[in-house]
Order: C-alpha cells, then structure tokens, then sequence
C-alpha cells in the first residue's frame, strides 16, 4: 500500500527552551500514514509539549530553539498563523485527558461539534446536524440524535470522551493527537475507547500520536513507541521489539515497574482488627425551599468486611462505586446511618481479654483516644499537606493532638527526624514547606505523618494513583517495609487491579456501594464468581493480564 | 498644654503597633519574607509604599492632639483649643487668614470689592492680600521669587537625603559583609525608592517653606488656606480608609470563616444576613444611620466638651457604619474559600488526628485566607477614601468642620459655577485623593499578583 508508507508527520531535531533551560531536547521521530505512535514517559518528560508544538499551541514563555516539524510535506513553523488556523482542526486533531474541561458546559454538545463543522467546513443547517448525528453514532453514542441536544453535564465521562473523539473527526484530520485520552477513565470506559480509537483508526487510515503514561495501554495501542525522559527521547522501537528486547536501562525500569508482581502474598491467619459490619452510608438529597429531604443517595449500602491484623485488604471498584466513602466511614468523617465498625483492642497482659468497641457508637471525644490507631493517607499528594506548614509542623500536629509520644519539643525533634529518615526522606527536610517536594516525597511525608501517632490501620486512600510508575514502586515498597516492621493493617482503596498482587492479601471488589465479590487475592483474580470482577479483569491491557500469576 | 486623645487617635495608634506587629511576624516567617520581598521588588509597588508612607505619617502627626490655655501670657487670645501636633506645625497658616478668595500665589484678591479711599472715592479694585505675597517689593516678579526661594528647601532636602542615604549604605554594607558568598543579593529597586522620597520630601519641604510667603494653593471663601485643608484632610480619607477595614475584618473572618466550616444552620443565618444587608443600597443605609447619629448629637451637645470631640465622635461613627455595612463582599469570599479548603485532603487529615474545629480553623484555615484577606483590605482601602468623599459631599459623610477631601468638594460644587471659576480647591482636594487612591490600587494590584496562588510562576 502506497498510502499507507506516506509520512504524516515529521519531527527533525526539535528542541524548546525556556529562558535558555532546555525543556526538549533534539527530538526526531516520524509517523506514518494510518499507525499509531505512542510517546511514553512520566510527568514532566516533555511529551505533552511535544504535542503542543505540533498544532503550535506553545506557550508564549516557551520557544522553539531549533528543529522543524512538518505535516504531510507542509512545514509547519514557515506558515503564517491563518493558515495555521486551517491545519489546526482540518489536518490535526487534538483530544485531552480531561473531557470535563474540554467541553463547554453551556452549550449542547451536538451544537459544539456542528460549531466545528460551520468553522471549517462551512456545512450548515440539518446538513450539519445530519453529519453529527453520523459521527455520534461512528463514535458509538447510543441515540445519537437525542444525544444531540444533551449538556456535557448529563453525559457520562466515557460518553463525554466520545463526543470529543467525534469532535476531532469532524474535519478528517490525517492525524490525531490524543493526550493521555483514558487517564481520568475507569477501566472498563478505558478498554471502550481504546477499541474505539483502533477502529477509527482501521476504518480511516487515520494517524494517532497516542501520548500516555501507562505502558498497558501502549501494549493495547501501539504500533511503534517512543519513550522520553527529561526531553529527549531515550529509545524508539516497534511494539514487539520494544516490549521484548528493551534496550535503554530506563526503559526496562520502566517496563518493570509497569508490569505486577508475579506472586501472590501468603495468607496467615489472624485476628481480627477491624470487622464492619453491614455498613450504611445514605447522604440526603435536599431540595425546594426548606430543604426537605427527598430522597438519599445509598454511596455504601450494606457493606461487610474484616480487616485482619498486619494484613491488606485491598479495596477495589471504579470511580463511584463507594470505595472513599469506606474509609470516611471508618475515620468518622462522614456518619454512618447504620451497621457497625468493631475495632478490637487487646486486652493488656496475659489473661488480658481482647476488647471491641464500635466507633460508630463514639462520640468525637470519645473517639479521640482511637485516632492514633487509625491514620489515614491520601490520594492526591498536593493536597494532603497544608502548605503554610513545615514538614516538622504537619508531623508534630498529630503527635500534638493526640498526644502520642514525648511532650518534650527535642524529643519530638528527635522523632520527627526517624520518621522522615524511615520513609526515605532526609531529616534537614523537615524546616522545608511542601511546595518543594516532589509529588513522591510528599507521599512520603503523608505516610510519615501517618506513622508518626504509631496507629495499628492505616487506610490509604489511592495513595498511588496520582504518581508515576517508578514512584509508584517506591512507594509500595515503603508501605510493604513498613508493614513487615510494624504489623500494620492496611484498608488499601484503588481502582488499579494491577498493584493489588503486589500489595494485598484479601481483596473485596466494590459496586454501586456494595462488595460484590470478596476473597484472598489469588481466589478472586484467578477465579473471578462475580460478572463485574470479570469484566474489569477483562478490562485491564492485555500486558497487565498475561503477567499477571 | 495638656494632650487630648480622642477615640479615633486611639484607634489610629493602636493601629499603628498592630501593622509593626504584621511587619515583626512578616519577619519571623521565611515564607512571608520571601513574598514581601517579591512584592517591593516592583518599582511600582515601591515608589507607591512610599507615598502611602508619607500619607500614614501625616495621618500619625494630626492623630496627637494637644488642649492649648491661655494663661493670659506668652500666647495670644487666638490659641486656645485642641490642636493637633500638624495644626500646630503649620500654626502660620491657620493665623494668616485672608478675607476671601484668592488664587495660588496671588497678592491681590481674586475679585473686584467696593472700596473708599481717603477722599471718600468709591473704586472698584483688587484689594492687596493681607499676608499672601506681602514681602515682596512693589513690581518685584513673583516667579523670580519663587524661584529664587526654591534654593533653601533643595539644599535642605539634598541635606536630608544625604544623611539617609549615609545610613541605609552603613546597614547594605553591613549585610553585604556578612553575606555568604553564595546568596543573591536582593535586588530591591532602591533608587525607585529615593527617587520618590526625594520627589515628595521636596514636594513637602518646598510647600512648607512658600506657605511662609504665599497661599501656595490659594485660600477658600472665608479666606483659609487650601494647601492647610488639603494637609489636614489626609487624616481624614487614611483613618477612614483603614479603621473602616479595621472594623469590618473581625466581622468578615468569623461570619464569613463560620459559615462556611460549620454550614448547617449557621451558614444559613449568616447567608440571609448578608444578602438582606446586601440588598438594602449602601448610600440609603447610611445616609439613614448619619441623620439618626446627627439627631442623637444635636440633642445631646453636653456630651461633648468641645466641637472637636463632637467630629471626631461622628467620625468614629461614619466608620462604623461603613464598616457594618461593607463587610458582605470579604464575608462571602471568605465562606467559598472555607467550603473549598474545609474539602482538602489535609483538613481531613487533621480531622483524623482529632483536632477541634477551632484548631482547624486556626492551623489550617486561617492560614490559607490570609492572602484574600490582604488583597480585600488593600483593594477596599481605595474605595473606602473614595466612599468618604462621595458621602461628604452628598451632606451624611463626616462633619462639616472636619477637614475632608469631600467637603473640599462640596463646597467647591458652588464655586465651580462662579464666574471666573475658582478651581483650586476642587483641584487640590483631587490631586491629594487621586494620588493616595491611585497608589493604594497599584500596591493592591501587586499585593494581589504576588500572593494569588493561583499565578503562575
């Protein structure tokens, strides 16, 4: 085929600065007519700039220092911004992570792609409406002529993801450009439109720049890759070749890291811990003038599970399935309407009788003395520290609070100092402020801030899904250690089923507020019962599946 | 001579250790340092803290007032009352009043009046002035004198900023001594700095020095020297401008901070409250609690030991009310913030360390507002000045024997439709407020671009 070994897109020596400091630097690579290229790399390597100085969207700070780029023989850096204009939307399409952001809210999304089709194609009228309600349907949108007249609001976050997909192939573009397009999608809407992206791609001959960090969904995608690392671009191979022969040391880390753990944790048994008992949580739904309740919405609906001690019960189920609400529920962040959680406290000396006490039954004092038992860790790293605060003030708080150790402010020093040097971190840090940490090294003080009122159960909340995969292992490896010293317990909440070997030994998979399935690790990915745990173990990149025990 | 305090020095002093206090903590912080520094690295922001330095040290100056007796011998029947240390530095001016109008460096009137000389004729003429101009010589220039006696002040400003400048390099030469070689030097645009210090120290100096010859911005109807009221007015639009905040603060913070930590019922009173207050127009509101305060003092003038009291009482007042009135807009930013941050992740973690709510207020809420807090106060500074001075003018604003820069402008609505149009007061009264607004929105608007989290770096 002709066509089909036609370059699309050309990129020679590219390399932007700002202020001198080098950002990308020489980067080549080229794609061919119909092939799907993916750029893979961790936050901050420069692929996403890449992709911006492709449709010449750079900021005004950064600049082009040497290189060029050109698109279907046509340079794009000689072209006036009109004729830019024409090529961005026409020629190259972009979608983002984000479809929340990326569409406006106001207006119906039938009506924003139709704007698109009047902008560059001067199609108006039923003729416009006709075409988009072709490219919904292309898309795979059910109804697509009553979707029309839909707000962004009332679409879901998949649907709202096709609609961008059918955006950018209103024009025909010869290439698309997808930035991390299934990053803030659960699994099972990620394997969808990844299909849908093949599909168009075999139907259309279309050209897909896939930029991502997740090397599962570069397995499922991509015909060649490129890996980048601080903007330069470290190797480039086929798929095949990449994925069996990597040849860079980083790649293979990368690779390694990616890709879970083999084994499955032995399971001991113990006593234990924490035991929720048919736990409800309904938040009331108010309305009208006197905000009288109308109705609840069940976010956790009879929910069991035990907690053993110094195991993990991982905690798995997509983006409103309840699984936040748990862990809430445990720490008395949100009331519970009703069941039980049951945390057992040894009793003290030989004959000493163990003790159960139902927080749910506490009042906010009487809980208190249970706080340090409890400690929890948070998803988003940027978040979880107050950032007026040093390092030593946000560790010293809880210790402060909860009165946990030593009232002597040196010793608390000296505490402070341990803690920071046990999660990995140096002791100088702790008179530094969290904006100059490293989303890892905040994760690590979270966990440090955790440890540092010495509690029995931890509850991490996706502590990792908002890093990076190599930070990602560190940091599960820091939880591991720490719970082999301290016989921690962890309620480990994700929607990531490739970390659960590594991590867990029970798992209990979560839907619409209830535990539709429940086991040791090994029970429950090998031999899913339920439907769901199956369609979302189907629905994890096939890289994920094959190495997975 | 004994001194008087009245409520609004109190207040205005009081003030004064509560920002030297901001400055201390400011120090104490590496972070605040580290913004402040960034915020006086504009030119802008510097040459601007410097005017509104000069405004606050008047504002200081005609805050201490003084009860001045005659006992009969050293001072003149004229000087008894309650000065303040300005009145008292620019006494000449007060004294040396003329009959009426006259222009800035005038000798003679600014109209024509009926006169008889020795032999009973009636002329009309200029009369001369009785203390503008009056030591020159007859067909002496007024310019070259002017000129001429521009020399003194000069000399005594370049004096002045010479010795400064003496003693800032000591201290930039101590720093730079026991600087590590590795630090940066700040790089604060000093010469910004004296090239506006020098410009409004030789303003001043040069005004000082021709008030003693010349009605250097003319006098008013009843003969009172314009640049005299323009100087006094100052203290009137600063205490305004920053009691007002003063006492709208404490407001804001803890409805606008409860409302939206402990929502529920608490937030909905709150809410209805400043939503009624909001949708009663502001001028209505206080023109109504000025025409009652001015009922309550007219029917009990024994309140008052003299008629300074009594316009300082109403100025206390003013400030008040506008202060009750203004605290809705900080309040309801203050209560979208809160709800924000009481969302965030390490609210929660506080919570799970079992920290009351008025230590997550304190150790985490607090803190995150102060930046919005900062840019509210500067940026209502300007429009409180400006709030005194349209209400002055529409008669609820301060008493009209309080020097104000909107009684300058309400008496001047008259004169404008005189025929030849007296200017300088109106133009006086402008200059002083536009050049303290407009440097009160400059410092604002950097305040605003270096503490908003949301800038990118």
């Amino acid at each position: 085929m002709a066509l089909a070994l036609s370059t699309v897109l050309n990129i020679k020596n590219l390399s932007i600065a700002v202020n001198d400091s080098p950002l990308i630097n020489d980067i080549s690579f080229s794609i061919e007519s119909g092939e799907i290229f993916a750029l893979v790399g961790e936050s901050g390597s420069g692929k996403s700039l890449t992709s911006l100085a492709i449709m010449r969207l750079l900021p005004e700070a950064l600049q082009v220092t040497a290189g060029e780029i050109s698109l279907n023989q046509t340079e794009l850096f000689a072209l006036p911004e009109y004729q830019m204009q024409k090529i961005r939307g026409r020629q190259v399409a972009m979608i983002f992570q984000e479809p929340m952001t990326s569409l406006n809210p106001v207006m119906k999304v039938g009506e924003q792609v139709a704007e698109v089709l009047r902008v560059h194609l001067k199609i108006r009228g039923k003729q416009a409406r006709q075409k988009v309600v072709s490219l919904f349907e292309e898309v795979g949108l059910p109804q697509a002529n009553d979707r029309y007249d839909w707000y962004p609001h009332q679409l879901s976050g998949g649907q709202m993801q096709r609609v961008m997909i059918a955006m950018a192939l209103a024009c025909e573009p010869d290439l698309l450009i997808a930035d991390e397009p299934t990053t803030a999608l659960d699994v099972t809407i990620q394997a969808q439109v990844l299909e849908l992206l093949k599909s168009i791609r075999d139907k259309r001959g279309l050209s897909i720049l896939f930029i991502t960090h997740d090397m599962g969904v570069v397995s499922e995608m991509a015909d060649r890759v490129a890996v980048m690392k601080q903007g330069e671009i470290v190797e480039q191979a086929d798929k095949d070749h990449f994925f069996s022969n990597p040849q860079h040391p980083y790649t293979q880390q990368l690779l390694a890291d990616a890709i879970p753990k083999q084994s499955f944790k032995p399971i001991i048994d113990t006593n234990a811990l924490l035991q929720i008992n048919d736990l409800k949580v309904h938040f009331p739904v108010k309305k009208g003038l006197f905000q009288r309740t109308v109705g609840y919405v069940k976010a956790v609906d009879g929910v069991t599970l035990t907690i053993k001690k110094g195991q993990t019960l991982a905690l798995v189920g997509e983006s409103g399935s309840g699984k936040s609400t748990i862990g809430q529920a445990i720490l008395k962040l949100v009331n519970s309407t009703s069941g039980s959680v049951d945390f057992s406290t040894p009793g003290v000396g030989e004959a000493g009788i163990e003790s159960i006490v139902d927080f749910t039954a506490l009042t906010e004092k009487q809980m208190k003395p249970f706080r340090k038992k409890v400690q929890v860790i948070f998803q988003d790293p940027f978040s979880a520290l107050n950032p007026r605060m040093t390092i030593s003030e946000i560790i010293r708080e809880g210790m402060d609070s909860l009165q946990v150790g030593s009232r002597d402010k040196k010793d608390q020093d000296a505490r402070i100092e341990e803690l920071l040097e046990q999660v990995g971190l140096l002791s100088e840090h702790k008179y530094r402020f969290p904006h100059e940490f490293s989303g890892g090294q905040r994760q690590r003080i979270g966990i440090a801030r955790a440890l540092a009122v010495e509690p029995e159960l931890i509850i991490c909340d996706e502590p990792t899904s908002a890093l990076d995969v190599t930070v990602r292992a560190q940091v599960l490896n820091l939880l591991e250690e720490l719970q082999q010293k301290y016989q921690l317990s962890f309620l480990f909440i994700t929607h990531d089923l490739s970390i659960i070997p590594a991590i867990a030994h029970e798992v209990a998979v979560m839907k619409e507020g209830r535990i539709v399935e429940q086991g040791s690790v090994e029970q429950v990915m090998r031999f899913p019962k339920h439907e769901y745990t199956q369609a979302l173990l189907n629905s994890a990149p096939k890289l994920l599946r094959q190495e997975m025990p | 001579m004994s001194f008087v305090w009245l409520w609004t020095d109190l207040m205005v002093w009081s003030l004064l250790f509560v920002i030297l206090a901001g400055i201390r903590s400011i120090k104490n912080s590496e972070q605040a340092r580290k913004q402040w520094r960034s915020i006086f690295e504009s030119r802008v922001a510097m040459a601007s803290m410097v005017i509104l330095t000069f405004y606050f040290v008047f504002a200081l100056l005609g805050s201490v007032h003084v009860q001045l007796t005659s006992n009969g011998e050293n001072t003149s029947e004229k000087r008894q009352g309650v000065y303040s240390v300005l009145d008292l530095s620019l006494i000449h001016l007060i004294e040396q009043t003329e009959r009426t109008y006259s222009a800035p460096f005038a000798t003679h009137e600014y109209s024509t009046s009926l006169n008889f000389d020795e032999n009973g004729q009636v002329s009309q003429s200029y009369l001369v002035l009785k203390h503008g101009g009056q030591h020159l010589t007859n067909g002496a220039s007024i310019w070259l004198d002017v000129l001429v006696k521009t020399g003194l002040p000069l000399l005594v400003t370049l004096g002045i900023m010479a010795l400064l400048l003496m003693v800032h390099a000591y201290f930039r030469f101590k720093a730079f001594a026991l600087r590590s070689i590795n630090d940066k030097a700040n790089k604060m645009p000093w010469k910004t700095a004296y090239i506006s210090f020098f410009s409004l120290l030789f303003l001043f100096i040069w005004f000082y020095y021709m008030s003693h010859f010349y009605h250097v911005l003319g006098t008013d109807k009843v003969g009172q020297d314009v640049l005299l009221q323009s100087i006094k007015s100052i203290r009137t639009g600063v205490l305004i401008g920053l009691l007002t905040t003063l006492v709208m603060l404490p407001l804001a913070l803890i409805l606008g901070i409860s409302a939206g930590y402990f929502k529920g019922w608490v937030d909905d009173v709150i809410q209805y409250l400043y939503t009624t207050l909001n949708s009663i127009p502001g001028v209505l509101l206080i023109a109504a609690a000025v025409l009652v305060m001015q009922v309550i003092i007219t029917n009990n003038s024994d309140w008052f030991g003299s008629t300074e009291e009594r316009a300082d009482l109403r100025l206390l007042f003013l400030i008040f009310i506008l202060g009750l009135t203004s605290w809705t807009g900080l309040c309801r930013l203050l209560r979208a913030e809160t709800l924000k941050i009481s969302q965030v992740e390490y609210v929660s973690a506080a919570k799970a360390f079992g920290l009351g709510p008025f230590k997550i207020i304190k150790n985490h809420i607090l803190p995150n507002l102060m930046h919005l807090v900062l840019i509210a106060l500067v940026l209502d500074f300007s429009g409180l000045v400006l709030a005194e001075a349209v209400l002055s003018y529409v008669g609820v604003g301060v008493d009209p024997t309080t020097a104000s820069w909107g009684n300058m402008i309400n008496q001047a609505r008259l004169e404008m439709a005189r025929e030849p149009m007296v200017w300088w007061s109106l133009f006086s009264a402008f200059v002083f407020m536009f050049t303290l607004v407009l440097a009160a929105n400059l410092f604002s608007d950097r305040v605003q671009t270096v503490l908003d989290p949301r800038r990118v770096n």
